[in-house]
């Protein structure tokens, strides 16, 4: 269990004030300007030290990215941009970064920010994140007030400004580059990559995306050492987390902790264990909705981190642990994530736009115990036919769940499904009619 | 993706207050001279705002010529993101999460309860004309479920008890607090534990 000095988000519980004076008793902003004037190679190295890998969902190397950024500023000015949209259902942890410790967000911006060449920051919030977004924004306030940014930010010689942009409701602008879309005022919908928004991003100029929760834990990282953050954790998968437990759990909560935790003590020490008891649990979804579930033999002995998870065909993503207990019927669970994809596909793929919503209409059919055999192999085609074949990762994010579904619940998936079409009477329907018009109600 | 449908009875015309003329000029100063297109998502926001709570295509033709861009560009905007309403909607505009993690914790028995109290129907406002409410996806508060959110508001940690309580102040219109229904600050474990010396929850 992670030591309480190695904390790094002390007030994660809000237990001892938000705003800027109190986060300076807590060390936040203590000697930026010293840590500025290490320079730009410095930081950047400390961070591949730290092997940090972003917190939001990918878990790329962030030292890595931050280098990609160009050497010189050319003609083209850098930006940096946050990434505050958090819409992975079962993920709320950037929430409580941005209402109780909002300075470690805005501290890790100006060296992020410094780091990578870009005098300007935008954080992009999700709209119905609007009274964190005010809370953000008196934060960034009290920063000016310090002088801690604007001209000359913290006496580092740097000037560097912070602005917010809400989001409207779009789970897709999550996506690095529909939200850099989004920010110039267009429809989310993800760009082809390459070129990746390193060199060519927001307005066309090279811009750096990170999610809050990374930025908010450079600091910390650069005042204790990359290889104090390194000696946390696992290797490659170093570090402090917060994990969102939420789900059939007596005590859901955040709460932060080494990563490479065991899953079971994460959900019996801090969630207050699973409704019904350890053995009433029928799946884990371990990272957030995108990623493939695990049954409970998984579950018994598998540790916090991406490559463990990885190696169960399943990843960490955001660490949003959804717990399904046996009370719960799992189709359904899984046919409701389906529906949420189908709902937030940007429609610009075709297999995503119309695969979503097939996916939705047969996992919807088993649960009605409407569905054929047939259906289930149709079903596992759909997914195939996404993964792989879009412009974002959203199309693995909607097939990889029901893939897992059929994957360890094959047989409660078949158990439901029946050998005869229900209706049998075959309708003479023209070839080419959409699939839509025949199931209006659903579509 | 989802579809859309504006309302039938449209205002002729839309104009700024002068208050938010004065926020339009902060807004543009956020971004650089030459994109003030990005200004376009926080002007829907304001337009909204200052019309009830939703969009009328009126407030789109002159936020198109605010930015100098089409129209069409600011409808497929306006239509692509779920919070801009297009229809109006209650002054007490309920929210329910019904995603999984909220499902598990009963966010169908929320739904149900607004369906008797406000109305039949998603969308519909209700009889008094105080209410609407719809279903929307995760509101990313998924260990304080199931939640609603009424207007800017989230309303956590509720039951089917608590949920009445709350939807009948907003029918009366008298909003009860926002915030946790189980008593709760933060999202800590709720059991008192004591870790590593220190206490938790
Ligand atoms: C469909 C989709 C949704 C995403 N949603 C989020 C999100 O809500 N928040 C987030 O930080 N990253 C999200 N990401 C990941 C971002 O594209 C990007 O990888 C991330 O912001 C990079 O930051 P990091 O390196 O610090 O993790 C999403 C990706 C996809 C494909
Ligand atoms: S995969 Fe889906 S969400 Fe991503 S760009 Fe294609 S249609 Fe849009
Ligand atoms: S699922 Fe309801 S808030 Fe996330």
């Amino acid at each position: 269990m992670l030591k309480s000095e190695n904390k790094i988000f002390k007030n994660l519980y809000n237990d001892h004030g938000w705003d800027i004076e109190n986060a300076i008793k807590r060390d936040d902003w203590k000697e930026t300007k010293n840590i500025i004037s290490k320079g730009r190679e410095w930081i950047i190295n400390e961070v591949k030290i730290s092997e940090l890998r972003g917190r939001g969902g990918a878990g790329f190397s962030t030292g890595l990215k931050w280098s990609f950024a160009p050497k010189e500023v050319g003609s083209r000015p850098h930006y940096l941009v946050i990434n505050a949209d958090e819409s992975e259902p079962g993920t709320c942890k950037d929430r409580d970064i941005l209402r109780f410790e909002p300075q470690k967000l805005i501290e890790g911006c100006l060296i992020a920010g410094y780091a990578v060449n870009a005098h300007v920051c935008y954080i992009y919030i999700r709209g119905e994140y609007s009274n964190e977004g005010k809370r953000l924004q008196d934060a960034i306030n009290q920063a000016y007030e310090k002088k801690f940014l604007g001209k000359n930010a913290s006496g580092s010689g740097w000037d560097f400004d912070i602005f917010i942009h809400y989001g409207a409701g779009a789970y897709i602008c999550g996506e690095e580059t529909a939200l850099l879309e989004s920010i110039e005022g267009n429809k989310g919908q993800p760009r082809l990559k390459p070129p990746f928004p390193a060199l060519v991003g927001l307005y066309g100029c090279p811009t750096i995306v990170n999610n809050v929760e990374t930025i908010a834990v450079v600091p910390t990282i650069l005042r204790r050492g990359g290889k104090w953050f390194a000696s946390l954790g696992k290797p490659k998968n170093t570090g402090t987390k917060i994990f969102c437990i939420s789900g059939n759990v007596n005590s859901p909560c955040n709460v932060e902790e080494e990563m490479g935790i065991p899953l079971k003590e994460l959900i019996e020490k801090h969630a207050g264990g699973v409704v019904g008891g350890w053995n009433n649990l029928q799946a884990v979804i371990p990272g957030g909705s995108s990623m493939p579930l695990i049954p409970k033999k998984v579950c018994d002995t598998i540790t916090m981190d991406f490559d463990s998870l990885i190696e169960n065909k399943s990843g960490l993503g955001t660490a949003g642990i959804v717990v399904i207990n046996k009370d719960q019927d799992i189709v359904a669970c899984m046919a409701r994530i389906a529906r949420f994809y189908k709902h937030e596909s940007c429609g610009q793929c075709t297999p995503c736009r119309e695969g979503s919503g097939w996916m939705w209409r047969i996992l919807d059919r088993v649960v009605k115990r409407k569905a054929t055999y047939n259906d289930i192999n149709l079903l596992s085609d759909v997914t195939k036919q996404i993964e792989g074949h879009t412009i974002c990762a959203f199309g693995e994010g909607s097939a990889w769940p029901v893939q897992g579904l059929l994957r360890h619940f094959r047989k409660e998936i078949e158990s439901r499904c029946r050998e005869e079409p229900l209706i049998k009477k075959r309708i003479n329907n023209p070839y080419l009619v959409d699939q839509h018009l025949l199931e209006n109600k659903n579509a | 993706m989802s579809l859309k449908k504006i309302h039938d009875e449209q205002p002729k015309e839309f104009k700024f207050s002068e208050e938010n003329l004065t926020k339009f000029e902060e807004i543009l100063k956020k971004y650089p001279k030459k994109n003030k297109k990005s200004a376009v998502m926080p002007l829907l926001y304001l337009a909204q705002k200052q019309n009830n709570n939703w969009i009328p295509l009126a407030a789109m033709k002159y936020i198109a010529n605010l930015l100098s861009m089409p129209y069409i560009s600011v409808y497929e905007i306006a239509t692509f993101y779920t919070m801009y309403n297009l229809a109006p909607v209650g002054k007490h505009f309920v929210q329910v999460c019904t995603t999984t993690p909220c499902l598990i914790r009963g966010a169908d028995k929320i739904v149900n309860l607004c369906k008797e109290k406000i109305s039949e129907n998603e969308n519909e406002i209700s009889k008094n004309g105080s209410c609407s409410w719809m279903e929307v996806e995760c509101l990313g508060a998924c260990v304080s479920a199931p939640m609603i959110q009424v207007n800017e508001n989230y309303y956590e940690d509720l039951d089917e008890k608590s949920t009445s309580e709350i939807l009948d102040s907003l029918i009366n219109d008298k909003p009860l607090k926002p915030g946790s229904y189980r008593g709760r600050k933060s999202t800590a474990p709720e059991k008192n534990q004591k870790i590593n010396g220190e206490k938790h929850a």
